[in-house]
């Protein structure tokens, strides 16, 4: 287990590494240089000299990558030009919003797959199991922030249980945050649960055929029982590593659902960076983003390589 | 399932068809302002209706159609051209430093959020179409790399390729000769599904600005146009959406009809 997660944790290390050369340089082939882009066509002479020097474009590229992850490595994510804040402190805050998102999403998912996955799984061939699967195939096609739209018109506008948008704080208490995430959650984990809802359904499948299952039949067990008590725990490590790959997924998707409700999270700090021409908040957010993507990948790998240990051997 | 692929099939004709017919006829101009007309609800003279500058609905989708199938078939395009030789190049020279380093370059890829970096990519060389294919099409290389070889490992082992080896016959030409005609089902296959994905990335990119630029019609551009007014006039969020869900819902359905029909193994399984 050790030279496993010592394997993983270098590749980890190179990914990251790799990441944070595309990341940076794709930033500096931008065309013009940053100084000149942030500012737009119409800027002074002046203003461009003094923004050059402070982004220290003066220095050679090299040296300014290494500064930039240097930065990064001790928790200095340098500092927006527009808001004149440290992008860590603003990145800070909208943690807040997208993360309890990315995790409501998930639980939602999770709590509307299971049952759907062991539903049908139960019931293969039935109407139960086709009604089931074409929802998914409906709920793979339907784009979330449309499917957001929806739930606004339906739930905000109409029945105005909801707010439209926006996000009260957590100041105002837990259930008034829960509350004001609740229709994006659901936009963002819908196309997520009909994804779980199959893998569910298709590894309880596999599990069914087991040997071992057919021996819980044959001790006594009914066709339910033998799938409660066998079947499922066993379907489940396929489906923990999907839950896990939702997660960053999850994370990287509420950005287009931000820009429906409005929510000051990490996707409308990308947008509003990219609008106010803000490279360095838009650099260390998708490098944060995509560490964060990369980190609980490589979490998810270790962890089913503990529950299963011939995957150890395995790459 | 027969039923899936001509359910999928026809779903997706109607969406290619809508796209073709486009170029020579439609109901009106869809550039054309009418603003006496706007938000009119579907009625006889717009069928989908009419949105916030009176241009017809139902145009703007057609014309849309060619948006997205222009966007999703070139991504789809870059993703084999580039991730099929690579995969064949990997299988090939299977565990030699070529294999290791296309993989993992594959695994890279895989771990960025793909619609982080399209932003990123979008937001830094401008907003428009070309760029949201580049985009997209730099996710679908390490699909297609992979699923090509994965599937031709297993042909390698295969005693006509090891007839092909005897005959003298080297790793390229066997690879273009003998792997690839071998796979291209699995490819079609694959081709579809990515097909489908890149329409909603597509959607998804020009819904926050980053795709196709007005007056170019997109599903995506639409529903943002909508978003404001789906309280007055939610026809205008509808029907693009439904488009947009008819054509991924067929694409997803046609690939799971053609899989079936093109694995022999799952139609003796059936039987």
């Amino acid at each position: 287990m050790l030279r496993y997660t010592v394997k993983r944790l270098l590749s980890l290390m190179i990914s990251l590494a790799v990441a944070s050369v595309v990341i940076f340089f794709v930033i500096e082939i931008a065309p013009g240089d940053p100084a000149s882009f942030m500012l737009g066509i119409n800027a002074q002479p002046e203003t461009l000299a003094a923004l050059r020097t402070e982004l220290g474009l003066d220095v050679p590229k090299v040296q300014r990558y290494f500064a930039w992850v240097g930065g990064m490595l001790t928790g200095d994510f340098g500092t927006s030009y527009t808001y004149r804040t440290p992008v860590i402190e603003m990145v800070g805050d909208r943690l807040w919003v997208s993360l309890p998102l990315a995790l409501y999403a998930l639980a939602l998912s999770t709590a509307l797959a299971f049952p759907a996955g062991i539903y049908a799984a139960s019931r293969r061939g039935e109407a139960g199991d086709i009604g089931v699967m074409g929802a998914t195939q409906l709920g793979v096609a339907v784009p979330n922030f449309w499917f957001a739209m929806m739930l606004v018109l339906i739930f905000a506008i109409n029945l105005r249980w909801f707010a439209a948008g926006g996000f009260v704080g957590w100041d105002q208490g837990f259930w008034a945050g829960m509350h004001a995430l609740t229709l994006p959650a659901i936009a963002l984990a819908l196309p997520q649960a009909a994804i779980l809802a199959r893998v569910m359904r298709s590894s309880l499948l596999d599990v069914l055929g087991e040997d071992f299952m057919r021996t819980a039949r044959a001790k006594g067990l009914s066709e339910r029982q033998a799938l409660w008590r066998h079947g499922l725990r066993n379907a489940l490590i396929p489906v923990l590593t999907i839950i896990g790959l939702q997660f960053s997924f999850l994370l990287a998707g509420s950005i287009i659902i931000e820009q429906v409700f409005y929510l000051p999270g990490l996707g409308r700090l990308v947008f509003q960076s990219i609008s106010a021409r803000d490279l360095i908040v838009v650099e260390s957010v998708v490098m944060l983003l995509v560490f964060s993507v990369i980190t609980v990948n490589f979490l998810v790998d270790l962890a089913y390589a503990a529950v299963d240990p011939r995957l150890r051997s395995r790459t | 399932m027969r039923r899936n692929l001509i359910l999928g099939g026809l779903l997706s004709a109607v969406f290619v068809a809508a796209a073709l017919i486009s170029f020579i006829w439609t109901p009106y101009d869809h550039t054309a302002l009418d603003i006496p007309n706007k938000l009119k609800v579907p009625y006889g003279d717009h069928l989908f209706g009419t949105d916030h500058f009176g241009r017809d609905i139902l145009s703007m989708i057609m014309v849309g159609a060619r948006t997205s199938i222009a966007v999703a078939l070139v991504a789809v395009g870059i993703g084999m051209g580039l991730g099929v030789p690579l995969g064949l190049w990997a299988a090939a020279r299977q565990g030699s430093w070529v294999d290791e380093l296309i993989m993992r370059g594959n695994d890279l890829v895989f771990a960025f959020p793909s619609l982080v970096i399209a932003i990123l990519i979008t937001a830094i060389f401008g907003a428009g179409a070309i760029n949201a294919i580049i985009a997209i099409g730099i996710f679908n290389i390490p699909v297609f790399a992979r699923i090509t070889r994965g599937a031709a490992l297993s042909l390698w082992q295969r005693e006509f390729i090891m007839a092909a080896r005897v005959a003298g016959k080297g790793a390229t030409r066997i690879s273009v000769e003998h792997i690839l005609p071998n796979v291209t089902n699995l490819l079609i296959v694959q081709g579809t599904i990515q097909f489908s994905l890149g329409i909603l990335a597509e959607a998804g990119l020009s819904y926050v600005g980053l795709g196709a630029q007005p007056p170019t019609p997109s599903w995506g551009r639409m529903l943002a146009d909508a978003q404001t007014l789906v309280s007055i006039a939610p026809h205008m969020a509808l029907f693009p959406g439904f488009a947009i869900i008819f054509t991924v819902l067929g694409l997803n359905l046609m690939g799971d009809g053609l899989r079936d029909y093109l694995d022999p193994r799952l139609r003796v399984a059936r039987t």
